[in-house]
């Protein structure tokens, strides 16, 4: 009978995988409903791609290309509506465009609404030129005339009907290239316009791909990098305007917490079950 | 109205995919089959609007300059289709894959010599004695690194004496590099989890601020 009786590092090692997700949850939820602030260090990736997009004049045109999707709007909706608040604010013009279908929702709904705050116009200080397929050929050849694939913006109307795209051909219009991305896009904006067309590129990208981003940065391939939710809340920091990246930091560090934990007490009690059957 | 609707089937959604941490059930499936179709009939829309539409359709009944030459892919396009033809004449759709795999083979080849070999190349060559202590350290780190992590790759001498040492040295740098990455995937996990907590909370109970 004493052999099947479980002692706490058994109970430990055996802990269901609902219980682990109650407590995760219930982690995430308090500081959302308490509304703890938290004050992050600014990291110097984010403060380069800050100082990048405050280096630009207000004649500047940048492209924002949203490469991602519903699935990663908690972490990039945030940099999005920051950069925007960001380049609105010095009166930079911007030019959206998607190569995810189910992206150009995501970023018109940012872009439309940031552009409402600061009273932007559609065409003379904006422009949505839309989705297309086919990234790597469309970005060479943008290199040589934007309208060999965006004769039309969003709405089927042609971009020489709007102010701002006037003057706008190709990549030597263009000042910047923010990539916002939750997949291979940002290395193909790198790889055929960064090294081809020497085309300045800030990306934004998800905390899954952060860490393989960093070499690109430290090659000089890119001048700034926001990784992951805790990126956007450095950026909203720097803009001086909170927003969801700022309210979503307590609760992500009291997981980071709560995971750790999880982690110690998992390998505590895996050596100590391997120590009671004496194979430690 | 219709965006209290519209919240509300969002955040019956949102619960019905959460019930899959319990395990599998029919809540969940009918939820996954919902998802699945409505990306499928977005994309097909999105195709068709901004594809064939704005860079077929638009530009040939325009009659712009050069459309004729849509008429190549086009015509490769429609090859694919015979796919679904008996195997006698579905052997054609391979000439449109070629072209396809054609022109892949030779961006990839391009991009990746061009934009990531040689610039990563380029940034490992790095000054040892810069005068500023921190950035020594940092350099040497990224020579040690690199060389060390080539060593562990490279399998035509068998891993002994000083190549076994190096390719040691290059599993630590692996490990931390995927540490990492470990790391950084928790941070973009449980950020997916925050944004769906405060659409439940803010957009649906109002609760707490919303998105």
């Amino acid at each position: 009978m004493n052999g099947n009786k479980k002692n706490f590092w058994d109970l430990i090692n055996s802990i269901s995988r609902e219980i682990i997700y109650t407590i995760l949850g219930i982690v995430v939820i308090i500081p959302l409903l308490i509304g703890i602030k938290e004050e992050v260090q600014i990291s110097p990736a984010v403060e380069a791609a800050y100082k990048t997009i405050e280096s630009l004049d207000s004649t500047d045109v940048v492209i924002v290309s949203i490469d991602y999707d519903p699935s990663s709007m908690p972490e990039l909706q945030p940099m999005l509506k920051a950069i925007l608040r960001h380049t609105f604010e010095n009166n930079i013009k911007v030019i959206m465009m998607a190569f995810l279908p189910l992206g150009l929702p995501v970023g018109t709904e940012g872009l439309e609404e940031v552009a409402r705050e600061y009273e932007k116009v559609y065409g003379e200080d904006y422009i949505n030129l839309g989705y297309r397929p086919g990234d790597r050929a469309v970005m060479i050849d943008m290199g040589k005339e934007i309208r060999n694939f965006f004769r039309t913006d969003v709405n089927d109307i042609p971009l020489d009907s709007y102010p701002m795209m006037r003057d706008i051909h190709n990549y030597n219009d263009i000042a910047l290239i923010i990539g916002l991305e939750h997949g291979r896009v940002g290395e193909f904006w790198i790889q055929y316009v960064g090294s081809r067309y020497n085309q300045r590129i800030v990306l934004g990208v998800t905390g899954v791909m952060a860490a393989e981003t960093y070499p690109y940065l430290q090659s000089g391939q890119i001048e700034g990098l926001i990784g992951g939710l805790k990126g956007a809340a450095e950026y909203e920091t720097l803009i001086k305007k909170p927003g969801f990246g700022l309210t979503g930091m307590a609760a992500q560090s009291w997981a980071h917490i709560a995971i750790v934990m999880f982690i110690i007490i998992g390998n505590i009690g895996y050596f100590m079950t391997r120590r009671k059957q004496g194979r430690l | 109205m219709l965006e209290i609707l519209s919240v509300w089937i969002a955040g019956g959604l949102t619960l019905c995919i959460f019930s899959f941490l319990y395990g599998d059930n029919p809540v969940y499936k009918f939820a996954e089959h919902l998802y699945v179709g409505f990306s499928a009939a977005y994309w097909l829309i999105y195709v068709w609007h901004f594809t064939i539409k704005q860079m077929v359709i638009n530009p040939i009944a325009a009659r712009d300059p050069g459309a004729w030459m849509l008429i190549i892919p086009l015509f490769f396009g429609f090859l694919m289709l015979s796919r679904w033809l008996p195997e006698k004449y579905s052997w054609i759709s391979r000439w449109s894959i070629a072209f396809t795999v054609g022109i892949g083979a030779g961006l990839v080849t391009i991009g990746q010599i061009q934009g990531l070999l040689l610039p990563q190349l380029r940034a490992t060559i790095l000054p040892l004695a810069t005068g500023k202590w921190t950035t020594n350290i940092n350099n040497f780190i990224i020579i040690i690194g690199t060389t060390t992590t080539l060593t562990y790759f490279y399998f035509s001498r068998k891993d002994t004496g000083i190549m076994s040492r190096f390719s040691r040295i290059g599993i630590a740098f692996i490990m931390i590099a995927l540490g990492a990455a470990f790391g950084y995937t928790v941070m973009a996990r449980v950020s997916l989890l925050i944004g769906r907590m405060v659409f439940i909370l803010g957009n649906w109970f109002h609760i707490v601020k919303p998105l």
